[in-house]
């Protein structure tokens, strides 16, 4: 399915917004783009498995209350950072 | 060419240093935009440099180096506790905060400090991270870091991990909030080390812990403990077990109130200070607007005042914990960078003082890689 990045992973991706991936639920997933792009989970999810503050992940433009959320192979994912603090 | 690491909020500078011109170039920014806490190069080797990085509201990170700079890479498994069992409270690593090369017989071994207060080590020089869970799995950890009315503003911090030069498994960590603890076995069980220090802010004047120390050293000969505290400044002879506030000879118009502290890399009984006003709402900046550097030559009994080449007036600097360095030339050469962006160097041992760069960043952390 079609995940688009923010720019502040773009280093993880080659600088590459937008990426195929795969897997059953958003935990899959995030494995699979870690297993492609070494690093890029734990930018965004933490070591207790959860979504980290600030970043939020949307599913076919519906935000994602954590990872267990399931996909379907055409579902589109939206991964946002905030930039703020100055 | 002396090399130092400058950690900022927007990214690590390396300065090149001419010590006989008072010169320097800057390389960088490594990491543009990203804040550095803290950059260390490991003195086993003289190349392989630790950064520890966090990209906004990203999560946390160590990139390491292999060719003094050059080239980065990221660590494999960054620090991280432990996941908690279901229905446990688990915790996240904010942000690493220090990281200290281990004994020189443990080529390799790494420490890192985090916030909110983990420890983590690793044994393949910054690949992969794992907790010390002697100290992170601690029964009394929580109770001793206390909560979030315990911690400074940007959360509280496992710091100044220190290795005992003459025995590996000696490790000492300074935690805001928290105190001073130290392990005699890698780490696998800890005892808090604070007794003769003030905290004013609690209600017991012995509390064992929930101190605030804000910079501990070891000296590298000796293995004596030095420590620049929320409340005073305190030297620790190792024969014993008490703190001795050695800021008591500070001047009284100026006080024993700063961040960092740091020893000489020969003389036991040198060390030097950046005061700060710790007065009514603790300002902490120069007292007065006028920026010196105390130093000591006999143990903390008596401090010299050194500003020449500081700014003689409306100079209201700030100096972090972490951001004050000593090499191990002869003479020793200090630095010093500011929360507003400059670097001040003295090639003398603190008797005279220059700019060496300004409008870098907001400056957190200044190490002093190489002395030549």
């Amino acid at each position: 399915m079609k995940v688009l990045l923010p720019t502040p992973l773009a280093d993880y991706t080659g600088h590459r917004r937008e990426v195929e991936a795969h897997g059953a639920t958003l935990e899959e997933l995030f494995d699979d783009l870690d297993g492609r792009f070494p690093g890029l989970r734990f930018r965004v999810v933490d070591e207790q498995g959860a979504i980290r503050p600030h970043i939020k992940v949307f599913v076919n433009r519906v935000q994602a209350d954590g990872l267990a959320v399931t996909l379907c192979a055409d579902d589109e994912v939206l991964v946002v950072a905030a930039l703020s603090g100055g | 060419m002396a090399q130092v690491l400058v950690g900022t909020r927007k990214g690590l500078f390396v300065l090149e240093v001419e010590r006989a011109r008072g010169a320097c170039r800057i390389d960088g920014p490594h990491f543009l935009g990203q804040v550095v806490n803290h950059a260390v190069l490991d003195p086993r080797d003289g190349r392989t440099l630790l950064a520890a990085v966090k990209a906004g509201h990203l999560g946390p990170t160590v990139f390491r180096s292999d060719d003094t700079g050059r080239s980065w890479q990221e660590a494999s498994r960054p620090p991280a506790f432990a996941k908690a069992a279901p229905g446990e409270d688990g915790e996240s690593v904010s942000h690493v905060f220090w990281l200290t090369p281990g004994h020189a017989s443990e080529p390799g071994r790494w420490y890192a400090g985090t916030s909110p207060q983990g420890l983590f080590v690793s044994l393949d020089a910054g690949r992969a991270w794992e907790p010390v869970e002697g100290f992170n799995a601690h029964r009394d950890r929580r109770k001793w870091i206390g909560g979030p009315q315990d911690a400074p503003p940007d959360g509280g911090t496992l710091h100044s991990i220190n290795v005992d030069p003459s025995d590996a498994r000696h490790l000492y960590i300074g935690m805001s909030g928290g105190g001073v603890f130290e392990s005699r076995d890698h780490g696998a069980t800890w005892s808090p080390l604070n007794r003769g220090v003030a905290a004013d802010f609690l209600p017991d004047p012995e509390a064992e812990y929930g101190h605030d120390p804000h910079c501990l050293r070891l000296h590298p000969a000796t293995g004596e403990a030095w420590q620049q505290n929320h409340c005073g400044i305190y030297r620790l002879d190792r024969a014993g077990n008490r703190w001795q506030r050695i800021g008591a000879s500070m001047p009284a118009e100026i006080g024993d109130i700063g961040f960092p502290i740091v020893l000489h890399p020969r003389d036991p009984s040198t060390a030097w200070v950046f005061p700060m006003d710790g007065g009514t709402v603790w300002p902490r900046v120069p007292i007065g607007g006028r920026p010196a550097v105390y130093r000591t030559r006999d143990g903390g009994a008596s401090w010299e005042r050194q500003d020449r080449g500081l700014p003689a007036e409306q100079g209201w600097l700030t100096v972090k914990r972490q951001a004050m360095s000593v090499d191990d030339g002869d003479p020793a050469a200090l630095y010093f960078g500011t929360t507003s962006g400059e670097v001040f160097a003295s090639f003398d041992e603190g008797d005279s003082w220059s700019s060496l760069c300004r409008h870098l960043p907001h400056i957190y952390s200044v190490e002093a890689a190489t002395a030549r």
